[in-house]
């Protein structure tokens, strides 16, 4: 074992973490936004748009994220030349990225509607008493307290995400698994490399749940 | 100001409510009292379509609740409902509990409705508590809080639903004291509450509801005066509440 030329490729390495995380962010801001905008149509009195929500949910979490990444790599150009009738260039950041908002918005919309479940009823009752509107009383009274009960589960939700971005290597792009992959196998020792980059993402991961413990502590009392 | 004519609702078949008519005239105090489960909460919901209701009418202030054109929340701002668990807002600060309706309901002024909370929270003996969150106040000042609430959104009716029935016993009175002091400044209120010393104190009238139905709607010199004209059931319901 040989972890010597590992510094020198930190640069590089980097870059490709910048990628990870960027891609981990965005991820998670879109899944959580489009994820509660399920779980309020899931909520909905309408069936019709309860139902799709469901259906929705059901189907993105019964295939592979794999899968979606690489029907979107190979979908998404192709949907977007029949609706503009050009060729738009899509990077396969853009793709990869719209497939980890779609799949993830099936999980965050399951944990965003146990949330709102969890506030009592009570609530949704004094907010309309004193005029609100269901999008008033969502807003101001009952999401602000579901995310804030959420909070650990999506912070936990998003770790995982954080790890999954590996996947995108399926279409090719330099996140920072595949650059520390690339490099080792360019200099000849791939397994340094790998095991680098396993002990980044573990030692991450890790902090990150510790930090999601302590804050479920905090906020329980 | 409140006209409820025939009205009648059903839980699937389950009727809760049948046939209930009353009406509360500006400035009167209505005591609503009756064993539990006799659809007491659901009639005072139904007053600010909390609850809907599949007969009958009820009016507040001339507005048609069964009228589907009628604007509810515009109505529901225009009512106040204070409620046995209080359903203070927990994430909020006592001060942002009393402008956040006023501010994004009536679109009135912040620092305005700032003022006029403090006034309130003055009012109901609660001003160095502004800037404390619900969970550190105790039940009864919770429940003050929560009346000083439904105040700064100046409404032409108070609703009470068992205001005072989740709190320890020494907590009652400091609730009850603001609610007398309100009736005698001739707010119009529906109250439902087992508290007999309050309807004596302020009452206009005391309604009796057993099973879904008004069973009596009196004076309330009438209803604690002469009981022997009051049902059998109102008797038996009133012997067992006065004992305590
Ligand atoms: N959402 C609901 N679905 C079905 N039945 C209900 C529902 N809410 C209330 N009920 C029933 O309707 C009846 C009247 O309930 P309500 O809460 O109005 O009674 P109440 O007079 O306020 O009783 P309490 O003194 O216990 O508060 C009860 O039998 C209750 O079980
Ligand atoms: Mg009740």
């Amino acid at each position: 074992m040989d972890f010597s030329p590992i510094p020198n490729e930190l640069p590089a390495m980097w870059e490709g973490m910048q990628l990870t995380l960027k891609m981990t962010v965005l991820g998670v801001l879109g899944g959580v936004l489009f994820g509660t905008l399920l779980a309020l149509l899931r909520l909905s009195h309408n069936r019709l748009l309860a139902g799709i929500a469901t259906g929705y949910v059901n189907i993105f979490r019964s295939i592979p994220l794999l899968l979606v990444i690489i029907w979107f790599y190979l979908a998404v150009p192709f949907v977007l030349r029949w609706i503009t009738g050009a060729d738009t260039p899509v990077g396969a950041f853009a793709s990869c990225l719209t497939a980890f908002i779609m799949f993830e918005a099936a999980f965050f919309c399951e944990i965003v509607r146990a949330g709102i479940q969890s506030i009592p009823r009570g609530q949704v009752s004094a907010a309309q008493a004193l005029g609100m509107s269901y999008g008033q009383s969502m807003r101001l009274v009952i999401l602000p307290q579901a995310f804030r009960k959420m909070t650990p589960l999506l912070l936990q939700q998003s770790i995982i995400l954080f790890q999954d971005t590996s996947l995108v290597y399926s279409v090719g792009l330099m996140d920072f698994l595949n650059t520390a992959r690339s490099r080792g196998d360019n200099i000849g020792q791939p397994h340094e490399f790998l095991i680098f980059a396993g002990l980044v993402y573990f030692l991450i991961s890790f902090a990150a749940s510790r930090l999601v413990k302590h804050l479920q502590k905090r906020l329980a009392v | 100001m409140i006209s409820i004519d025939k009205v009648s609702k059903w839980y699937g078949d389950f009727q809760v409510l049948t046939d209930c008519t009353t009406q509360v005239q500006k400035g009167e105090v209505v005591v609503v009292c009756g064993p539990s489960g006799s659809g007491k909460s659901t009639l005072i919901k139904c007053i600010n379509a909390l609850e809907p209701f599949q007969k009958g009418d009820i009016a507040v202030d001339g507005v048609s609740l069964a009228n589907p054109k009628t604007d509810l929340p515009k109505l529901r701002a225009r009512v106040g409902m204070v409620f046995q668990h209080f359903e203070l807002f927990p994430h909020l600060s006592i001060i942002d509990n009393l402008t956040i309706a006023p501010v994004k309901v009536l679109g009135r002024d912040k620092t305005e409705a700032v003022a006029k909370g403090h006034q309130l929270l003055e009012r109901v003996g609660l001003k160095d508590h502004a800037s404390k969150h619900p969970g550190q106040l105790s039940g009864g000042q919770q429940q003050r809080v929560a009346i000083a609430r439904a105040l700064a959104m100046d409404p032409i009716v108070m609703l009470f639903d068992e205001p005072t029935s989740a709190l320890d016993p020494e907590m009652v009175n400091e609730v009850l004291d603001v609610m007398v002091q309100l009736a005698q400044e001739g707010m119009t209120m529906m109250c439902v509450t087992h508290e007999m010393g309050f309807a004596r104190k302020v009452a206009s009238r005391v309604i009796f509801m057993d099973q879904g139905k008004i069973i009596e709607d009196c004076a309330k010199e009438s209803f604690f005066g002469d009981t022997t004209a009051r049902s059998e059931r109102a008797q038996q319901f009133l012997a067992k509440i006065l004992q305590h």
